[in-house]
């Protein structure tokens, strides 16, 4: 029976000699995406900026530039009002008043404050979810979201040097801080909102990137060790071998994520987004980017760097 | 060649049958109920069955039981809208004699109980509920705390009959006292260091400069924090939800989760509410029960009721004199300790200045005599009569505590006799939490209505079930025979994962239920890996059962890196994630570890089991 293939076994594809192109996509990439940082600066949710959030439900459709009139009225300037669901249901974001009778009233003023403007005729609205977030907590989430960043990068260096060797290290987190970067860029330049979970979602990329590199890299382990060709060539082969792999494992991943975007409602989709885009360039740059970065400079792999160190020090030791 | 121990097999088993059997649970729906707990000794019986059956039935509610369980009454109900409906009508009833309290009951059997089954608990954003943040104001706390301290040694320098031009407060946390006479300075400094033997002092000229030291400044802040926990523990416990969560986050931050409230405002309103405590003596000459009984109290004395339940079951009255001798707002601190001389458990309490004079000459004159501590707290509450809001106060007075009077004291004093050191804990915290330490602020709200929990929990359970049903139709199709064994280690590695966050009590939030989902995208890896591994090996001629035992062994080292640096991020995520990010992390940490067994170990076993033994197979489906 002959197995059905998305691939060709036989796939040569000169991966490396493309790096030049390759290398420069991905910078072309990453300095996109900073400059969108930069540039537009990101559309933080509540969770960062703090402000209040209402969601309500009506019975029938409302007018959303009618919705943000009123709000005008009740003193909420430059309120955001979107729809979502099914388009009975509203969500309200705006800033909060000083409420003179101390700050431990507000959240109880805005929410109800919101109700009372949006009272329609025979049109009635019941509150979903009301959030009240102070901007000091964003402050401190996303300096434990850079702590994170630091953590994993530490560990990734410090497990991948002692797993393999130091120049992998550094080409396997180099990758995968261009896929976050790049996924982070695409926020700042579509202007989604960035939330919470999609700080999950970014860092949960940074999970699958690593894993994705981390196998090509074991098999150019293994090439080397048991391969007689040149560097290029070893590099080369390990990608094709692992490619049929790379590219089901990622359609797969893609699908499961592609069914919490579509079924998982709207407080999932930014997550579900960030690691959409995060597993195509994960995929991405772990076939064209982390490999052509072991032949640069002094990340140059040669065969000395894979050859098992604990069998030389065995056969030294048995020396008399 | 292709083998697998047998024990391994057992393993498998064993792992399969303990998953079933913890992961069941949450097939169990839970009722929304509303329980009912006897306040102030007040009986939970068949009485009471029969009079919260008619009031429901009045209020045109029909439970679906109701249960009487360890001195508890629950009703179980249909639906979260009949469960407000009875609650109201409950609480209108039944006053404050019990504490009426929404409630989720489980309907999973005992015998699964008893092994420690249980379902997932479910976060606010999938049940429903409230949220606070509060925000305690240091700052005020320790100014609070500091104008005592500067009293206190106005106090002592004119105890101590020395003329002193001022006594002021200074920034970085110090006081200075400036006496009438340079020589009399040294003379203001042993008497302060002898009344608080715990400050820096200074002197220099005529100035005496009291500097509070680092420790007890962070002590302060400390305590400052754990009165306003305890406070909102004991507030929350008079509302009667069950399950709250009041923690405290960070240096000055308190997190509140009551699960199943609704009322935002009445929920703040309870935090918020004001409590006191008040020292009075007691009145001796008169048997409580007796005045009880016939109404006759003496004209200086009050009834109060005790704590602790009497002999009947019901708390103890006790005649109070009228007159108070300190209240809350004169405590400065109250700390749990071992006292010196007997070794006994004891709460060492301190006055400010005007308390401790008056405490002085009521226990000169009082020695021997037993005096009692009263808290009394005031809770607004807001009730509908005839369509209209009506605000009243309800106040809450207890005896907590009553001891003799062993000698004259002022400021500083110890209640001793104490049965434990928990006993001794406890009382401090009421003490303190008498009131608020410091003003806190809610800087961080969130409400989230039961039925959109509801919601969130079908269309994360809908993503979840595609996403799994997108990969295993996929493997199906893709690798036949060994899809359907991918398909099976799946299977068995998403009921370990629930039965796993089951177990170890792990909050199930909505970005957890897409940890889930990811877990599925991110384990195929594993099962992809082996399979294109033994896909090549066959290809390289290799006879079809060593190609099936190459492609595992040669696959697992594979798995074990790339999943050991995933969950390197996960630990990242949990490590410093807030709320639903952690919950996100403990799932995909759990999927990840569970994958690592199903994928090499499980699946192994799968293969083995069909493509194993003696004979020699041609082709494989693959």
């Amino acid at each position: 029976m002959k197995p059905f293939n998305v691939f060709p076994y036989d796939s040569n594809i000169n991966f490396i000699r493309l790096r030049w192109l390759s290398l420069g996509i991905a910078l072309a990439m990453l300095l996109v995406a900073i400059g969108a940082m930069a540039v537009n600066g990101f559309n933080f949710a509540l969770d960062f900026t703090g402000g209040a959030v209402t969601e309500m439900r009506f019975q029938k459709p409302v007018d959303v530039d009618d919705v943000r009139d009123r709000l005008e009225q009740a003193g909420y300037g430059n309120a955001q009002v979107q729809t979502f669901g099914s388009g009975n249901d509203l969500l309200i974001r705006l800033q909060p008043k000083e409420a003179a009778e101390g700050a431990s009233q507000k959240g109880d003023t805005t929410a109800s404050d919101v109700q009372r403007a949006l009272a329609f005729e025979g049109n009635p609205g019941t509150v979903l979810r009301s959030e009240v977030v102070g901007p000091q907590v964003g402050k401190d989430l996303a300096i434990n979201g850079l702590w994170a960043l630091i953590f994993v990068v530490a560990g990734f260096l410090i497990y991948i040097s002692f797993r393999f060797e130091k120049k992998f290290a550094v080409a396997a987190v180099l990758t995968t801080l261009h896929d976050v970067v790049v996924v982070t860029g695409w926020f700042a330049l579509s202007g989604h909102e960035f939330d919470l979970t999609v700080l999950a979602g970014v860092l949960s990329v940074m999970g699958f990137s690593i894993n994705d590199t981390i196998v090509v890299f074991d098999r150019v382990r293994e090439n080397f060790r048991s391969m007689r060709a040149t560097p290029e060539e070893i590099l080369n082969k390990s990608i094709n071998q692992t490619l049929s792999r790379t590219v089901i494992t990622s359609f797969v991943a893609f699908l499961t994520v592609f069914a919490l975007y579509l079924y998982g409602g709207g407080s999932l989709q930014g997550m579900a987004e960030s690691q959409m885009i995060g597993i195509i360039i994960g995929t991405l740059s772990s076939i064209f980017v982390a490999c052509p970065l072991l032949t640069l400079g002094f990340l140059k792999v040669t065969k000395t760097d894979l050859m098992p160190k604990a069998k030389d020090e065995a056969a030294l030791a048995r020396r008399p | 060649m292709l083998t697998y121990a047998r024990w391994k097999y057992f393993v498998i088993l064993l792992v399969l049958v303990l998953s079933t059997l913890y992961a069941l649970p949450n097939i169990f729906p839970q009722d929304p109920s509303v329980q009912v707990t006897g306040n102030r000794g007040s009986q939970v019986d068949e009485a009471l069955r029969t009079r919260v059956a008619d009031t429901l039935s009045k209020a045109g509610v029909s439970p679906k039981a109701v249960e009487l369980d360890q001195g508890n009454l629950l009703v179980r109900l249909n639906d979260p809208d009949q469960q407000i409906k009875a609650n109201d009508a409950l609480r209108d009833q039944l006053g404050s004699d019990y504490v009426v309290a929404l409630n989720l009951a489980s309907t999973v059997p005992a015998w699964l109980e008893k092994i420690g089954a249980r379902p997932m608990y479910l976060g606010l954003d999938l049940q429903g509920g409230v949220h606070f943040l509060m925000q305690v104001d240091q700052k005020a706390a320790l100014d609070k705390r500091m104008d005592a301290t500067a009293e206190d040694v106005r106090v002592v320098l004119r105890d101590g009959r020395l003329r002193y031009e001022s006594v002021e407060r200074r920034a970085s946390n110090s006081i200075v006292a400036i006496v009438a006479n340079a020589g009399d300075a040294e003379k203001a400094r042993q008497l302060i260091a002898r009344s608080q033997p715990n400050l820096l002092l200074d002197v220099q000229g005529n100035t005496v400069s009291v500097q509070v030291p680092e420790a007890e400044l962070q002590r302060m802040a400390v305590e400052a924090i754990e009165q306003n926990v305890g406070t909102l523990r004991n507030r929350i416990n008079a509302l009667g939800v069950s399950e709250p969560i009041i923690q405290r986050q960070g240096n000055d931050r308190i997190v509140v989760q009551l699960p199943g409230v609704q009322d935002t405002a009445q929920a703040k309103r309870i935090l918020g509410a004001t409590a006191t405590l008040e020292y009075r003596g007691v009145v001796e000459n008169v048997n409580p029960y007796d005045a009880v009984a016939s109404g006759n109290v003496p004209p200086e004395g009050r009834i109060y009721y005790r704590k602790q339940l009497g002999p009947d079951g019901k708390p103890m009255p006790i005649v109070l004199n009228k007159r108070v001798i300190a209240s809350g707002d004169q405590l400065v601190g109250a700390t749990s300790m071992m006292d010196q001389q007997t070794g006994t458990p004891a709460v060492s309490v301190r006055l400010n200045g005007v308390g401790g004079q008056r405490m002085f000459d009521y226990t000169t004159e009082h020695v021997g005599k037993p005096m009692a501590v009263v808290y009394i707290e005031r809770i607004p509450e807001v009730r509908i009569v005839d369509g209209k809001e009506v605000r009243t106060t309800k106040v809450n007075e207890e005896v907590i505590s009553v001891a003799n009077i062993n000698g004259v004291f002022g400021k500083e004093f110890q209640t001793t006799g104490l049965d434990s050191p928990k006993e001794a804990a406890d009382l401090a915290l009421l003490l303190r939490s008498g009131s608020l330490a410091a003003p806190m602020d809610f800087i961080e709200e969130r409400i989230v209505g039961p039925s959109l929990g509801r919601e969130n929990i079908e269309r994360g359970l809908t993503a979840v079930m595609y996403s799994f049903a997108f990969a295993l139709i996929f493997f199906l199709f893709y690798y036949r025979v060994f899809g359907i064994i991918t398909c099976l280690a799946l299977l068995l590695n998403m009921l370990m994962l629930i039965a796993v966050m089951s177990l170890t009590g792990a909050t199930l939030t909505l970005p957890g239920l897409a940890g889930i989902a990811l877990t599925v995208g991110m384990s195929v890896d594993a099962n992809v890996l082996i399979n294109e591994r033994i896909r090549e090996e066959l290809r390289l001629g290799l006879p079809p059962q060593t190609a099936i035992a190459e492609g595992y062994e040669r696959a697992s080292g594979t798995i074990a890196d790339a999943n050991l640096t995933a969950i390197l991020a996960g630990v990242a995520l949990f490590a410093f994630g807030t709320g639903p990010v952690k919950g996100f992390a403990v799932s995909l940490i759990v999927g990840i570890a569970t994958s690592m067994y199903t994928a090499v170990g499980v699946s192994r076993a799968i293969a083995t089991l069909i493509y194993g033994g003696r004979r020699k197979i041609k082709s494989i489906w693959i």
